[in-house]
């Protein structure tokens, strides 16, 4: 294997290629003066201005942000107890259901999920009152819910490499399971529950399926925004925002990789 | 053996007492609901709620709409049971839904739409796996940060970026016609084509992860002893490293092919009028047509012939340690 082909590298330079040029153009023409996005004129940052003039963006954007922290913050305790029920509670009755919903989520089409939760939340306003037509609260409870079945898939595999003698040791010595868990599994676990949290938090701000199903009127969603304009064609504020999220997500990616890195050389 | 234990000492903190000493200020309610609800019954009890109120029961609310009809109200569709309960389901709309050939058409349609754009990111992500897979380190870290990074920016500004690529006048066009290659713009967007793109651009790197992860396990020395034993490149690939890479195959095609199906914001951005995709299908009953208990049957069905196979087929595979 020492022999360095000539198909491998061309190949892989071409997926690379494929995977960023459009990136790239789109944050090269965020820098464009000219309203037509494809036609190079000059170098401007009035988009960004507009951008952060637009109030129906920058509202869908503070409502998205909430919906995604909260989202993210109850996806992981619920993922997370799913997560410790099915590894660490031994038999019980409900444990193959259990299983059985924590990952269906994970291959049930977007329209799917959309269409049922919105029916639900209508027949529970028809019957139980609540919730009082839709808005955040049912976005966040349907980011919950598809959120928490991949907190539990990371939770779980973190659980399964853990070193359960260390909890067994703490129940030897007397503590208590609540207690265990939080001075033993709880710190183990915690980047498990930090990356489950940050993929959460990023499912929440991209879904637009979802959020269009169970929204209702004055809660509309980043994505949402984003994309009954995007549908009426290109529009250069929207390259100032993806430029502005690559940049974002990019630098929280390097600090990421950073820390890994400075971990495993410790 | 640890969870038995587990189970021991917590059977335990059910006597009395103990959680008497837990909340020192508990009253008699606290007292009585602990002697009949275990702490680890509400452990499991709230996960289980929660997926049982908000994943298990919305099906079923789905599968009794879908038996309804349409009517012009709020909610949109006719009870199901009358003033005296008498049963008024039917299938009428199960029939609509095999008389209409749109319907089936968008089924099988989104199958090969799937199936292909998989074959595509299999044949774009094999390599650039196997390569970050065989690159030295500081390297290997960077190209795979180079993967990670599009699948955590929004899907949805990512299928935008191709409007801008596809268009009439677009960044493919105008390059084409400033060098001369053509005269008139190429038609790329609103078609098949672009569906297909948008389809392997957003998930290849759902493709390329566990590829990456299979690959870069695989023992190097079985490579070697096959060079060794005189096997060009090519056939030690297709003998050796494709048959041991089967398994990250699989999970990467499936990571592709099953959100693939349902797909709805790349048809509806990339695809033109007559891009069949069963997601889109649903969509437009609900949204436009406002016809809740058709977009339920088509739920329904979708769910019966599409995800549960796909369920069924993942608890067949044989489990990889992951």
């Amino acid at each position: 294997m020492r022999r360095k082909g000539f198909f491998l590298p061309t190949a892989a330079l071409f997926g690379f290629v494929f995977l960023y040029a459009p990136i790239m153009s789109l944050i090269i023409f965020s820098f464009n003066e000219n309203k037509l996005v494809t036609v190079w004129s000059r170098f401007s940052t009035k988009w960004y201005g507009e951008l952060f003039n637009d109030a129906q963006i920058m509202g869908a954007a503070w409502i998205s942000l909430q919906i995604a922290f909260i989202s993210a913050l109850v996806a992981t305790v619920l993922g997370t107890l799913a997560a410790l029920v099915i590894t660490r509670f031994g038999r019980f009755r409900m444990r193959t259901p259990l299983m059985g919903m924590t990952t269906a989520p994970l291959v049930m089409p977007e329209v799917i999920t959309g269409l049922s939760l919105l029916l639900l939340f209508v027949g529970m306003e028809a019957f139980l009152g609540w919730p009082a037509g839709r808005g955040m609260t049912t976005i966040i409870i349907a980011h919950s819910t598809f959120c928490m079945a991949y907190v539990a898939v990371v939770v779980q595999s973190r659980l399964g490499d853990m070193d359960e003698s260390l909890e067994e040791a703490a129940l030897d010595l007397g503590a208590r399971p609540v207690r265990v868990f939080f001075d033993i599994t709880l710190p183990v676990i915690a980047p498990a529950l930090i990356s489950g949290w940050l993929l959460s938090f990023t499912l929440s701000l991209d879904d637009l399926v979802i959020a269009s199903f169970v929204s209702g009127p004055g809660s509309s969603t980043l994505p949402m925004v984003i994309f009954s304009k995007v549908k009426l064609g290109v529009s250069p504020d929207i390259n100032a925002l993806a430029t502005i999220i690559i940049l974002v997500v990019g630098v929280g990616i390097a600090i990421a990789f950073w820390q890994l890195r400075r971990g495993i050389k410790r | 053996m640890g969870q038995r234990r587990w189970r021991c000492v917590n059977d335990m903190s059910d006597t009395a007492h103990i959680p008497m000493r837990r909340a020192p200020g508990g009253g008699l309610i606290t007292r009585v609901l602990s002697r009949f609800i275990s702490g680890r019954a509400l452990v499991i009890a709230v996960p289980l709620l929660w997926l049982t109120v908000f994943f298990v029961i919305p099906f079923v609310v789905v599968l009794k709409i879908s038996l309804s009809d349409a009517a012009i109200a709020m909610p949109p569709y006719t009870p199901l049971f009358g003033d005296n309960w008498e049963f008024s389901g039917d299938l009428e709309n199960y029939a609509f839904l095999l008389e209409d050939p749109l319907y089936i058409n968008a089924y099988l349609s989104s199958l090969k739409i799937a199936l292909v754009s998989t074959v595509f990111a299999l044949l774009i992500g094999y390599p650039m796996a196997y390569y970050i897979a065989r690159a030295e380190e500081p390297k290997r870290t960077l190209l795979l940060m180079l993967i990670i990074l599009p699948f955590w920016t929004s899907f949805l500004l990512r299928v935008y970026a191709w409007i801008g690529f596809l268009s009439l006048n677009g960044v493919i066009n105008n390059t084409l016609i400033s060098l001369g290659i053509i005269s008139e713009p190429i038609v790329m967007l609103q078609s098949d084509f672009a569906v297909y793109i948008g389809i392997v651009y957003t998930y290849l790197p759902f493709m390329i992860l566990p590829l990456y992860a299979n690959l870069v396990k695989m023992d190097v020395s079985l490579l070697e002893a096959s060079q060794d034993l005189g096997a060009g490149p090519v056939s030690t690939f297709f003998r050796i490293t494709l048959p041991l890479s089967l398994p990250g195959v699989v999970a990467g095609s499936m990571l592709v092919f099953i959100p693939a199906i349902g797909e709805y914001v790349i048809p509806a951005l990339l695809g033109g009028p007559d891009t069949l995709m069963i997601g889109k299908v649903l969509w437009t009953e609900f949204f436009n047509n406002r016809d809740w208990p058709v977009a339920s049957a088509v739920a329904t069905v979708m769910l019966v012939v599409v995800v549960l196979p796909i369920i069924f087929l993942r608890n067949a595979q044989p489990k990889e340690p992951s």
